[in-house]
């Protein structure tokens, strides 16, 4: 078993009365890619700046590196690279400027960061744009900019916040490829997201949020065992019929999930569901065989969707 | 548990890295500000230093205002008002803009630098803003025989001193702003007009009814101005006045630099 590089123990923020992060426990690993899944406002962009060393908690024990975020801030943060979810690079300069002047924060030399500079843009997929003013970049390009300057110094964990929000599917399958070759390199990456599917493919283990609580941890395939069956068949009756025919659906297999759209069917066959359904006089409008995923252990987990 | 320690250092004043990418930025407005830093004090300095000062010098004579020229009179005041001007802009623009517009010290902040590291670099720089529009000021001024009293060179340290007083309770006030509409209209309509017209610029204060005096008295502008003529041309005041002019800037730099600095840190921290 590979050193921890994050504990966290009972972590508790509060924002006035509201509790944003509740009591929670977790360690990440060297070298892992540990993930917090979880809809808008469950608390983990708090928990990344907490551990990031830009906000501090109200309690419990947190150590980061071996030490305290609390107390040694600017020295965790020199191992740090951190990509927030708001992009704050400095529009006015150029894309080369941008990581130069970053790594000069960490009180890096010119000379040691120019030598970085051109492994960064290749990584980033931005040699063309070295010279263009960071206004005139797309939204895939400027977040590919942030994490190539999160980069800059040589970080020991990477820390991603909502990595690709806001992206084109294209976009962020390019994303997911740069962020798999650091995974691949052995670099721990700490990443928050509501999407299922990039928790998925990038997330060795992940912890699943909800309103400030960890509602599962696991790797995504322990989840979906755990909380899910192997397939779902999705039946769609018409937006008026679903809930009209939610009890006749009951009937074919041990768990069912109502939505406004749709009605998903929990089982390990999900194809000779669906010949007993039809079999059985029923004819739903459409219908879609698949795996379970990580959307459908969030939804029984907390009985709503993770994007609403 | 010791992982840490290996690769990485804080580096050491890290307020000269905030400060360098700071003057970067600047650089990038080069001619904006050069144009700022020039024109403006050649607008004033050729309406009211030739134009009001050749209306005194034919009615009241070459010496017309406490014993010296008009333009002698009006230098001190005109560059510790520029030096204001320079340091205001600098400080309050680059916090708004590092705070809500850009959310640049946020960036920052994610580095091993500080709320005191990055306060520190945003008045570093507005400082050297300052003495380099200070500088430019004096030499035109001395082109324009303004500074030919024996001791005009010290409105020149006097003005900067000004400016920093003035920039670090700024840098304080721009560090607390959620709305910054509000604040910017305030600050340009209701704070920098008077204090350039009530604080014994262009007259003496003495010559503004009591009631008045109010504004110069509360105004850095006047303190820095007072100074600033009894030092380049022994402008006469007594001992306890040069103490307490003094006294008032450099409280003023000290209480803004407090809270400035821990507004900063408060802020980044939330």
């Amino acid at each position: 078993m590979s050193e921890n590089l994050i504990e966290v123990q009972g972590l508790t923020k509060k924002y006035g009365e509201f509790v944003a992060v509740n009591g929670i426990d977790f360690h990440v690993r060297k070298s892992e890619s540990f993930g917090f899944l979880g809809p808008n406002g469950a608390g983990k962009s708090t928990t990344m700046r907490i551990l990031a060393a830009t906000s501090r908690r109200t309690s419990g024990e947190v150590s980061v590196l071996g030490r305290d975020p609390e107390i040694h801030g600017p020295q965790i943060r020199a191992h740090l690279g951190v990509v927030p979810q708001e992009g704050n690079l400095d529009v006015q300069l150029t894309v080369t400027e941008n990581l130069y002047i970053y790594g000069r924060y960490f009180g890096l030399s010119s000379k040691f960061i120019r030598s970085k500079i051109d492994d960064l843009l290749e990584f980033a997929q931005l040699e063309e744009k070295r010279d263009t003013k960071v206004d005139a970049l797309s939204g895939g390009m400027k977040r590919r900019l942030i994490i190539a300057r999160s980069l800059v110094s040589d970080p020991d964990i990477l820390i991603l916040d909502e990595p690709t929000t806001g992206l084109d599917p294209q976009a962020r399958h390019i994303l997911w490829d740069r962020l798999f070759r650091l995974k691949e390199d052995g670099m721990t990456l700490l990443i928050t997201t509501h999407y299922m599917d990039e928790a998925e493919q990038l997330c060795d283990r992940l912890i699943v949020m909800d309103k400030g609580s960890i509602m599962s941890e696991g790797s995504p395939a322990e989840l979906i065992r755990e909380h899910s069956t192997r397939e779902v068949l999705e039946v769609r009756f018409g937006s008026e019929q679903n809930v009209r025919m939610a009890p006749a659906m009951e009937k074919f297999c041990d768990r069912i999930e109502v939505l406004p759209d749709r009605i998903l069917l929990y089982t390990e066959d999900a194809e000779a569901v669906l010949e007993e359904i039809v079999g059985a006089g029923h004819s739903p409008k459409t219908s879609l065989v698949r795996r379970s995923s990580l959307e459908d252990v969030f939804l029984r987990l907390t009985g709503r969707s993770l994007i609403d | 548990m010791t992982l840490l320690g290996t690769t990485r250092k804080v580096p050491k004043f890290g307020a000269r890295y905030v400060l360098e990418s700071q003057i970067r930025a600047m650089l990038k407005f080069f001619w904006l500000i050069a144009a700022m830093a020039i024109l403006n004090p050649l607008l004033y300095l050729v309406s009211f230093g030739i134009g009001v000062g050749s209306l005194i010098s034919q009615h009241i004579g070459p010496h017309g205002i406490d014993g010296v020229s008009y333009l002698t009179f009006i230098a001190p005041a005109l560059l510790a008002s520029s030096a204001i001007q320079s340091s205001m802009d600098e400080t309050i623009f680059s916090t708004l803009e590092g705070f809500k517009w850009r959310k640049l010290f946020f960036g920052m902040n994610a580095t091993p630098q500080t709320g005191n590291t990055i306060a520190g670099g945003v008045f570093l720089a507005a400082m050297v803003r300052t003495v380099i529009g200070v500088s430019v000021y004096s030499a035109i001024l001395y082109f324009f025989g303004a500074m030919n009293s024996p001791h005009a060179y010290l409105a020149i340290p006097i003005a900067i001193f000004a400016g920093a007083s003035f920039g670090a309770i700024m840098l304080a006030f721009a560090s607390h702003v959620h709305n910054e509409d509000l604040f910017l209209t305030i600050i340009g309509r209701f704070l920098i007009g008077p204090m350039f017209l009530f604080s014994g610029t262009f007259y003496p204060l003495k010559s503004l009814p009591s009631a008045l005096q109010i504004f110069g008295w509360i105004s850095p502008l006047w303190h820095a101005t007072e100074l600033g003529r009894y030092a380049t041309y022994g402008h006469q005041i007594s001992v306890t006045m040069v103490i307490i002019h003094f006294a008032f800037l450099l409280v003023m730099l000290v209480v803004g630099l407090f809270f400035g600095f821990r507004q900063f840190s408060r802020r980044l921290a939330k």
